[in-house]
């Protein structure tokens, strides 16, 4: 797994490149929308998503305009620094919520998500003992009350797997 | 003489109106049960910790809450939901005064002038004036919404099917346009909004519409939605900033006279007004929120103030009229909501998805059907004001504490608390995945401009606009059509051309505007290389 980099990561600011990957992005999505609105039957249930298709795709393929002649300016884009420093935790959430939640039991998989995420990004020296007794301290107080929240109060029946 | 039982008649008529608007007495009682002021004090106390915590906005701390809300009565659920978005406006101004980070976007004005009073070792005195504005501003707020809401909501009796489905559009469009800085995205996440709530089996038909897996059979759950749009990417972004170890200095708060605060808030009475006024009047205008309150209210103060001067460097009349402006803003936000279903606000909107999912849509039936309900929740609204105002003076050292909790350890709890507060409604791993979905690409979509709320009210007022056009459309088809149905008359006109309205004007603001500023510069500086030439 990669280590979140000690730096914090300076603003960044999206060129040409960066604006077009988004903008195609959404025009793919509006022309699946599109075609899979005026093909599909039976033609009285799609007739809301045409309507909404038809504005999707134009203001899709403006956008996309917009980032190809470089006159999309709005919104910082994402640096390589920023996209390291995510990458981590993101791994975490998605190992969390893709898996490990239902694998090991929501309990167990957040408690150990919720100490990686908060080591990952302490600026604390890994080896320093204290830093760690008050991770373990305060992810085992932060379950305790999503346990109470949860389990006791609201009565939520979460997946238990392996674990709890 | 004959004029006699005329003015009688008249004052009878104003008698028995101004007695009619007296009906949120009624249920003022209500609040006072023990479960409701329980959530009251709880929901104030919790938004004004984590209206103080950089990093969580009104609209995430919302999102997170709806879903406890699920497990309650609806009066209940809504006064929770009413107190956060109350006390996470106010709460803001705790890390804005105290550590110049605005805990909202609605506090950017106020860290401008309470920063800078807090490091002249008053601190105290900006934190007591903040809450005691926003007390006064945010009551007068409930107010309006009190007295404004019937009215109008029985003026929307006249809309029909066409009317509804432009009025859901106008939703999308007004706060597509006016919320971000690009018009084209602004639009585009709104549209986006409508086709994700176009998701799953149709109810009539029982056949599936861009069901591309088994989780999106049911459509997409609006509070998992909810959830991911707003938490997942404030937990991304908290994790951008990498292992930063930069230390957030706090400012000390030593002890003020609260009563010399009162004093000093009443001395100041024209920056309070003019903050209360514009609060109040932005609020009302659908999709424009608190920022845009506090900010323009802090250039009014200044511009007629005799001391504008002292304007940054630590004026009292700065917090007062940002503050009295951001939560004079929260009560009129919920009069286009209540009643049209048009949020005034990002967090308004997340608050009719709190409605929605309690069976309560807005409109004339609040005031009838959900009597009982909706003027439960105003009252609590106005009692929360009060109690806002109290435990902020109270809380704010405690509350400037807690602000400081490490970003990662904010990040991880924020991450639980998503997948706990998604998983429990339907107690679905779809919701789950749909949540984190969700939220990855809206993170994505917010580098590049697009915002969130638009998205979220496509998503919330599609099924409304989806309902009105196919009932609309088979009426049209039995009648003289749809051009004549949804085009004619002069409801449908208006709401059209308040559709386009929004449209052009975001239009103007975003690419006219910058256009001839440039072209100007430009030509200004050309003038300037000339001049230098000679």
């Amino acid at each position: 797994m990669t280590d979140p980099v000690s730096k914090p990561a300076a603003p960044a600011s999206a060129n040409r490149l960066q604006h077009l990957v988004p903008a195609l992005i959404v025009l793919a999505v509006a022309a699946v929308v599109a075609v899979t609105s005026w093909t599909q039957q039976p033609a009285d249930v799609f007739v809301f998503p045409r309507l909404v298709s038809v504005f999707f795709v134009i203001l899709a393929l403006w956008n996309a305009t917009r980032a190809v002649l470089g006159l999309s300016k709005v919104g910082t884009g994402l640096s390589l620094r920023e996209a390291l420093n995510i990458l981590p935790g993101a791994l975490v959430m998605i190992a969390l919520i893709y898996g490990a939640a239902k694998f090991f039991g929501f309990y167990a998989a957040s408690s150990v998500a919720f100490l990686t995420i908060a080591t990952l990004y302490d600026p604390a020296k890994l080896t320093s003992l204290r830093a760690w007794l008050v991770r373990i301290a305060v992810s085992a107080a932060f379950m305790g009350v999503i346990y109470l929240l949860f389990a006791v109060l609201l009565r939520v029946q979460t997946p238990r797997g392996l674990f709890f | 003489m004959a004029l006699r039982p005329r003015l009688r008649g008249g004052l009878n008529a104003v008698f028995w109106e101004l007695w009619s608007r007296m009906e949120f007495l009624t249920y003022m009682g209500a609040v006072f049960e023990p479960l409701s002021l329980a959530l009251l004090v709880g929901g104030t106390i919790g938004g004004l910790i984590l209206g103080a915590t950089p990093g969580l906005s009104p609209t995430m701390a919302v999102a997170l809450l709806i879903p406890f809300t699920f497990h309650l009565q609806p009066a209940q659920g809504l006064i929770l939901l009413g107190a956060a978005y109350t006390s996470t406006v106010a709460g803001g101004a705790v890390s804005a005064i105290l550590l110049k980070i605005p805990g909202a976007p609605a506090n950017i004005a106020t860290a401008i002038d309470g920063n800078a009073m807090a490091r002249k070792g008053e601190g105290a005195r900006a934190l007591q004036l903040s809450f005691l504005a926003s007390g006064v501003g945010g009551v007068f707020g409930v107010f309006v919404l009190i007295f404004l809401t019937p009215v109008l909501a029985k003026w929307v009796l006249a809309f029909s099917f066409p009317h509804l489905f432009w009025l859901a559009i106008l939703g999308v469009t007004i706060i597509g346009s006016l919320d971000t800085k690009s018009f084209v995205k602004g639009l585009l996440s709104g549209c986006i909004g409508l086709w994700l709530s176009t998701i799953g089996t149709d109810d009539i038909y029982g056949v599936p519409r861009f069901v591309f897996h088994d989780s999106l059979t049911g459509g997409i759950n609006i509070i998992a939605a909810l959830i991911g749009l707003f938490a997942i990417p404030q937990v991304l972004d908290m994790m951008a900033k990498g292992r930063s170890s930069a230390v957030i200095e706090a400012l000390e708060v030593p002890r003020h006279a609260i009563l010399s605060a009162v004093r000093e808030l009443i001395s100041r009475a024209r920056a309070l007004i003019l903050g209360t006024g514009i609060g109040t009047i932005i609020g009302i205008i659908p999709g424009v929120g608190g920022q845009v309150a506090g900010l323009v209210a802090y250039d009014q103060a200044q511009k007629f103030s005799p001391e504008r001067d002292k304007f940054g460097s630590g004026h009292p009349e700065g917090i007062i009229a940002a503050e009295s402006a951001n939560n004079a803003m929260v009560g009129p936000s919920l009069v286009p909501l209540l009643t049209l279903g048009i949020p005034g606000s990002p967090t308004a909107a997340v608050l009719l998805g709190g409605l929605l999912i309690h069976g309560i849509f807005p409109g004339p039936d609040l005031f009838t059907t959900h009597a009982a309900v909706t003027w439960t929740f105003i009252d609590s609204m106005l009692i929360g004001q009060i109690l806002m105002a109290t435990f902020g003076i109270l809380t704010a050292g405690i509350a400037a504490k807690i602000s400081r909790v490490p970003m990662p350890i904010m990040a991880a709890a924020v991450l639980i608390l998503a997948l706990f507060g998604s998983y429990s409604v339907q107690q679905s791993m779809g919701d789950v995945y749909v949540m984190l979905g969700l939220g990855l690409g809206m993170y994505g979509l917010q580098k590049f401009g697009f915002s969130a709320a638009p998205l979220v009210l496509g998503l919330i007022l599609g099924p409304i606009a989806a309902d009105n056009f196919q009932t609309g459309s088979m009426i049209a088809a039995a009648q003289n059509g749809p051009w004549v149905y949804f085009f004619t008359g002069w409801l449908n006109i208006l709401l059209i051309a308040m559709v386009l309205g929004s449209i052009a004007y975001s239009f103007w603001i975003n690419m006219i505007v910058p256009r001839r500023k440039a072209q100007a510069q430009k030509a200004q500086a050309q003038k300037a290389g000339g001049q230098g030439h000679d």
